[in-house]
């Protein structure tokens, strides 16, 4: 057996050819630092594949466009940065209440504003989750290596279509534009999920059957003739102004995401079995807390690290658990305070440390060390 | 005159056209007000679908937000109510990615020209065949009456109290400038006439847009003294418009400050999900 | 953990160092036994401007993919020295183009210069291969990677017409820092 070929990928095009592993078909975006290599891979990939690309006229379009392109049958991505993440919201809250799966891929970049373009930054972790008005279900995977981000967007996609919800693909700069060496895998070696199509008669067809947590979805044009909108609907698609049938549905769509933490969820834990102290980060982040844990440890200090690979559903379990056992819980994120607020709140004894850095710079293994050492 | 007479002549002019094969009747009734035009719009589109001899499975109809915007949820085909503005983005997602389905957009003015220029002009300029009717009734209904882009300079809306002294856009001339193959007007008031300019609209290949002047009598025509809603269709609709055929045969004075109606610009150019097809996607494949 | 080698590329955009940075990371990963993460850094603009590209080099797998003790640092222009030259460790080496660089940096770092736009456009008539002669030259100043695979990733990105060219440059690259050592 030859070993599979390796090659220097920026994350960035790590993140094409997940998304073409994944049988993604269409995608819709406009360009922006730092995630334009995407729709750059996409134009390219796409059609070989027979699939579709087209660059809209802004980024509300390109999320628009997204969404038709999967409600006619096809899994479907978009990817932006920034200002165009903020742009996407309305369309992102859209595909949550009308249950429609896609993947959003967000490079983030320094703000508020255009603020940064070409700097890293982990400001967009709130707005993945609370960014579009109202309650709304989030799921957000948080790679931090090229090769993870390859898998991730693989798994966003599954995630997508097993939950027919919007997720958010997540990662800073750094790793969006690192290189490293990876592996493409074979096709079966990953777990690939399409959405559940209906087969029953048209119809006996209902787009939110309540018979289901998650109804299957007709691909319009397949004979399946239902409707969609934005407004608070009933089981057949249609608004409805009926409080109960509005309070059900609102607490259906969140209740696919609470009720499947388990299998939302994922994290990386390194040393923690007997750390004292811990360490929690994504994304370029969690690779400088990898680099210092493993100082530590080389110290004697029993440093550990607790690396969520999916930040939204929060991994309260997985940070609650880890509170009662460490004297302290270290976050460091490229922002003023996000994550800590959420490890804050589910921490039950450990203390609370949050490391933040908003210069465009990488938060450097120095400054973890420097914060672990303060609980030795 | 005898009785059997003119039942045989009935016959004649017209079968009774069956609207319920494509409404959903269990949808209705529709949330529109008495005298408002939208409805007879809607069932000059459902005859010119049926006159396309359109398979119903294989039609989409796309709408923004706004009084006009809800006709999807009435039609019994694949239906799309999507936000504000946005519905030739929706469309043109589902239109790329399945180019064998017709796709309709059902838009207001406000929402097609107001929040969803940007995605109006690029729509033309791709040449994506896209079927788009413009509900032009210079107010936004659904927020209680302020002032529109295609709102005349003067005029009174919620918003303009003191008279609009914002220029209204021509949707039609707009859509030209930017590249769309087939640009129409139509009116409520025109209906036979507005059902054959919608066909023909549904048969070009490429994007096709109707600007389709009907009249909002609860916000603006009471706020601009009109007296009835058939007052306004004969004032803004019938008196205000000449057909393009005829415009040619009348003195400048007849035609002066009217809207020209049927089709104003038809031309060939390549369709966008063809081209995609043809050069993009047969280039990729041997590289 | 093991060791950590780190190289810095600096210059302005457009001089082709973030290519040097990927050439010498594939020369390490992919034509040689070892791991390497590249990374950059630059402004608003693609051109002009200071711009760094780094490659972490390491038997084991390397997390933090940014520079913490630089092992090794080019620098093309007198901005990007000023800039970056900072982290250079003690008995690091920091090659400057002699003619770009007057105002040179002190520093327990061992220099080297060598003018290396110059001798693109004298001995090669292309300034364009300046970033391929100082590949060569940290190849055969730094021994981090052997000339074979410097070589294979060199010619496996660029394009067939310019393979000679390249070739001409790496191989004037290992000639001259054989001779700065």
């Amino acid at each position: 057996m030859s070993e599979k070929k390796k090659k220097l990928l920026q994350g960035n095009e790590a993140c094409v050819e997940g998304a073409i592993y994944a049988g993604c078909k269409f995608y819709a975006g406009y360009p922006i630092t730092p995630s334009t290599e995407i729709a750059e891979g996409m134009s390219v990939r796409l059609p070989k594949v027979g699939g579709k690309f087209i660059q809209m006229e802004d980024e509300i379009a390109g999320m628009a466009a997204t969404i038709g392109g999967s409600l006619a049958g096809f899994k479907s991505l978009t990817a932006t940065s920034g200002p165009g993440f903020s742009l996407k919201q309305e369309a992102l809250g859209y595909a949550c209440l009308a249950e429609i799966p896609c993947v959003i891929v967000n490079v983030m970049r320094g703000g508020p504003s255009t603020g940064y373009p070409t700097g890293p930054s982990q400001s967009d972790i709130m707005q993945a989750k609370w960014g579009t008005h109202g309650d709304h279900p989030a799921i957000s995977v948080t790679p931090a290596y090229v090769q993870e981000i390859l898998t991730e967007t693989v798994r966003a996609f599954n995630l997508s279509e097993k939950y027919r919800t919007p997720v958010v693909v997540l990662y800073d700069e750094i790793v969006g534009h690192m290189r490293e060496p990876i592996t493409i895998p074979a096709p079966g070696e990953l777990e690939v999920i399409d959405r559940a199509k209906p087969d029953c008669k048209p119809e006996e067809y209902f787009p939110y059957d309540d018979r289901y947590l998650i109804a299957p979805l007709a691909p319009f044009g397949s004979g399946y003739r239902f409707h969609v909108t934005g407004l608070n609907h009933k089981q057949d698609g249609f608004p409805t102004n009926d409080s109960k049938v509005i309070r059900e549905n609102n607490e259906r769509i969140m209740r696919k995401i609470e009720d499947n933490k388990e299998d939302i969820w994922k994290n990386e834990e390194i040393f923690l079995d007997d750390a004292e102290i811990a360490v929690f980060a994504i994304g370029s982040t969690a690779r400088s807390a990898r680099f210092a844990v493993e100082k530590m440890r080389a110290e004697g200090i029993k440093a550990g690290l607790l690396r969520p690979l999916t930040i939204w559903p929060f991994p309260d379990k997985a940070v609650r658990e880890l509170s009662k056992r460490v004297k302290a819980i270290i976050v460091p994120e490229m922002n003023l305070g996000q994550m800590v607020l959420e490890v804050e709140r589910c921490s039950k004894g450990a203390e609370v440390l949050g490391i933040h850095r908003v210069d465009g710079e990488p938060i450097n293994p120095g400054q973890i060390i420097e914060a672990i050492k303060k609980f030795k | 005159m005898s009785a059997p007479a003119v039942t045989e002549k009935k016959e004649k002019i017209s079968v009774p056209f069956d609207y319920n094969k494509y409404l959903r009747p269990n949808k209705l009734p529709h949330i529109w007000c008495p005298g408002c035009g939208h409805g007879i719009v809607l069932k000059a589109m459902l005859r010119a679908i049926h006159n396309a001899g359109l398979d119903q499975d294989k039609v989409c109809v796309v709408s923004g937000i706004g009084c006009s915007s809800r006709t999807p949820g009435y039609v019994d085909f694949n239906t799309l109510h999507t936000l504000h503005g946005r519905a030739l983005s929706f469309a043109t997602g589902i239109k790329f990615a399945k180019p064998d389905m017709k796709v309709i957009v059902v838009t207001g003015d406000g929402d097609a020209l107001a929040i969803g220029g940007n995605h109006f002009i690029h729509t033309c300029r791709r040449n994506i065949d896209l079927t788009v009717l413009v509900f032009t009734n210079a107010t936004y209904g659904m927020t209680g009456g302020q002032y529109s882009p295609t709102t005349p300079i003067g005029s009174q809306a919620t918003t303009s109290r003191y008279g609009s002294i914002e220029p209204p856009f021509d949707a039609c001339e707009m859509a030209k400038a930017a590249g769309a193959t087939f640009v129409a007007r139509g009116t409520a008031y025109h209906t036979l006439e507005l059902e054959k300019t919608i066909l023909e609209a549904i048969n070009h290949k490429g994007t096709s847009v109707v600007d389709i002047i009907d009249a909002c009598p609860t916000y603006f025509g009471r706020m601009n003294k009109y007296k009835s809603a058939t007052h306004m269709m004969e004032v803004i609709e019938k008196d205000g418009t000449v057909n393009v055929k005829q415009a040619d045969k009348l003195p400048p004075e007849k035609v002066q400050g009217k809207a020209l109606r049927g089709v104003l610009h038809k031309v060939e150019r390549p369709e966008y999900c063809e081209q995609y097809e043809s050069l993009i996607m047969e280039k990729a494949k041997g590289k | 953990m093991s060791e950590r080698y780190e190289i810095r590329f600096s210059g302005s955009g457009g001089q082709g160092m973030i290519l040097a940075g990927i050439i010498m990371a594939e020369a390490a990963a992919i034509y040689g036994d070892k791991n390497a993460v590249q990374s950059q850094s630059y402004g608003p603009e693609s051109r002009g401007g200071a711009s760094k590209a780094e490659v972490i080099i390491s038997g084991s797998p390397i997390d933090y993919p940014k520079a913490t003790a630089i092992d090794c640092m080019l620098a093309m222009t007198q901005e990007a020295c000023t800039k970056y030259h900072y982290d250079v460790k003690e008995g690091g080496i920091l090659l400057i183009d002699s003619e770009e660089v007057k105002n040179v940096p002190q520093g327990k770092f061992k220099l080297l210069s060598y003018p290396i736009i110059g001798t693109a456009r004298e001995e090669l008539g292309k300034t364009i291969v300046a970033n391929i002669i100082s590949l060569g030259m940290i190849t055969e100043l730094t021994g981090i990677v052997p000339h074979e695979a410097i070589e294979k990733a060199v010619l496996s990105r660029v394009p067939a017409a310019f393979l000679d060219l390249n070739k001409k440059a790496l191989e004037i690259g290992f000639d001259r820092a054989s001779k700065l050592k």
